[in-house]
């Protein structure tokens, strides 16, 4: 069938447009010290259900939110501070697109409550450039191209972040053969190791473990 | 997710007392276990008392040259530790067979000790299952059983213990030091601080509710050399089929002494007493091995589905004991 006029159809690209606006308006978190100054509460839902006011750091930047103990690390990002780089994988820990780093520390954001990190320094992938200069590791995945869709990027990258800093610091692995050893040389066998809490559907590891060799050996 | 209310403990007396007062009130630290089972509401609290701030996350050296191993201290930390890595190698080992970077950097000690099994039909609300609803019945026993136990299990239920740095504790005689909800404190040999299935495969431990881990206390480390294998159907980040931890301690060609735990094959770590018995005073040979892993996987039942671990147990024992003897 001939299109005649794709702008009467709602495209993928226009959806996506549309949600993004959606999810900006729904966003709730607002920054400390911004208009107005009142937190505001999860969106009214048929039930209500008790919330509890606080405060988290994110990217070197305040919020104030008020909302159910129930929500994790990761729903609080992306559904009421509108941090959307985070990613919904699994849910269950398995998949790593929602690895955030935490006081420097890599961990599966959909396995932690927002609660449990008041007083944390939260770094997601959103925070990690300085201004316009990328992180030495997205900058690596972009020149190794270490992805074909990007949704495991964000968690691939925050992951690697950390991991590197776990190498830096002398942390063996599974596949060091001397966990004694004072100091790791990153092989491709230790960061493949090291990255398995990372899936990528597309199977771009190869281009992933590149990108991460070349930041280990710029650093 | 079931809703709960969410406090944070000012102090480990407290935390205990918080517990103690709510029958449906859990103890949360890391959360990589209790959230995930919390949202498929297989975990039900009511409320929930985080202990992860708690100053517990210290590694101290005891006096007789053993280690304090704090029950907030994360998986990670623990693995890294150079006086883990140095003295207690296995235990480094078994750590980081386990789990993904991200979940060691979030699992604490305590809750690495308490996590619960991945028993499919445990995770499964719509089978029984008498671990997660007693009386039920047990879907593992006719059903895909082949990541479930070989030893120790009983008509209720053949589900086993997940962890890898509980195998390794359980070969290094660690200790499991508690404070119970009236402020008292006491110690529980690894041995005795998970419960086989028997009838009740819903209590896993001797922990009473309310009584929180603050500890874990390794002996010093035994003589001879320390090694930790772990089979499984992936190279990395899957659960144990088999995983077998020993200290081997050689005088000549002779075996002066062996510490032996299996992990994969029962409810809790198993440590195989009989094999060690075996082993003290016996030539250092692959005949001595070979009936060292008989003699543990003597009571050995298979479920069909699980036959293979038998065989796989015994070929990962006598392959650990020789790499154990032969860098001794």
């Amino acid at each position: 069938m001939a299109k005649t006029d794709s702008r009467s159809w709602p495209t993928r690209r226009t959806v996506l447009e549309g949600g993004v606006a959606t999810g900006v308006l729904l966003a709730t978190g607002i920054p400390v010290g911004a208009e107005p100054a009142d937190t505001v509460t999860a969106a009214a839902s048929p039930t209500p259900v008790p919330t509890m006011p606080m405060s988290l750091r994110i990217n070197a930047k305040d919020f104030a939110v008020e909302l159910d103990p129930r929500t994790t690390l990761l729903d609080a990002l992306r559904n009421h501070l509108g941090l959307t780089g985070s990613k919904k994988g699994c849910d269950h820990g398995q998949c790593g697109a929602c690895t955030v780093l935490v006081d420097g520390r890599r961990i599966n954001s959909c396995l932690t409550l927002a609660a449990m990190h008041e007083g944390d320094e939260i770094t997601t992938v959103e925070g990690l450039a300085e201004g316009d200069q990328l992180h030495p590791v997205q900058a690596a995945f972009v020149a190794r191209d270490g992805f074909q869709c990007g949704y495991c990027t964000p968690g691939q990258i925050c992951s690697a972040v950390g991991m590197l800093g776990e190498a830096r610091a002398g942390w063996p692995s599974h596949a060091s053969a001397d966990v004694a050893a004072a100091s790791v040389a990153l092989t491709d066998a230790e960061i493949r190791e090291r990255m398995s809490g990372n899936i990528c559907r597309c199977a771009a590891y190869p281009n992933i473990v590149a990108a991460i060799r070349d930041a280990a050996e710029e650093a | 997710m079931q809703s709960f209310t969410y406090e944070r403990a000012a102090s480990a007396e407290q935390a205990a007392a918080a517990v103690a007062a709510r029958p449906d009130a859990k103890f949360i630290s890391g959360g990589t276990n209790l959230l995930d089972l919390m949202k498929l509401e297989i975990e039900r609290p009511a409320h929930l008392v985080d202990i992860s701030r708690l100053p517990l996350d210290r590694i101290e050296e005891t006096a007789d040259g053993g280690l304090r191993v704090g029950a907030q201290v994360r998986n990670s930390d623990l693995a890294a530790d150079p006086r883990v890595r140095s003295r207690y190698p296995m235990l480094t080992q078994a750590l980081l067979a386990g789990a993904s970077g991200q979940i060691r950097n979030k699992a604490s000690t305590s809750g690495n000790l308490l996590q619960r099994t991945r028993c499919p039909y445990f995770y499964d609300r719509n089978m029984p299952c008498n671990k997660r609803e007693p009386g039920s019945g047990c879907a593992a026993l006719q059903g895909f059983n082949r990541m479930h136990a070989v030893l120790g299990a009983s008509e209720a239920c053949i589900a086993v213990h997940p962890s890898d740095m509980a195998v390794a504790m359980s070969g290094l005689d660690a200790r499991i030091e508690t404070i119970l909800p009236g402020g008292d404190t006491r110690a529980i040999p690894i041995g005795d601080f998970h419960r086989l299935p028997d009838a009740m495969p819903h209590v896993e431990t001797v922990l009473g509710h309310g009584e929180m881990i603050a500890a874990v206390i390794l002996p010093p480390p035994p003589p001879g050399r320390q090694v930790y294998r772990k089979v499984r159907d992936r190279a990395s980040y899957a659960f144990a089929l088999v995983s077998v931890a020993a200290i081997v301690e050689k005088s000549g060609d002779r075996i002066r002494s062996a510490r032996i735990a299996m992990g994969g094959v029962a409810a809790k770590p198993w440590r195989a007493t009989e094999a060690e018995r075996t082993l003290a005073g016996a030539a250092a040979s692959d005949g001595a091995f070979t009936d060292a892993a008989e003699a543990a996987l003597a009571g050995a039942v298979g479920h069909g589905g699980n036959d293979f671990k038998i065989p796989l147990a015994k070929r990962t024992m006598r392959h650990t004991l020789a790499a154990a003897v032969e860098s001794a």
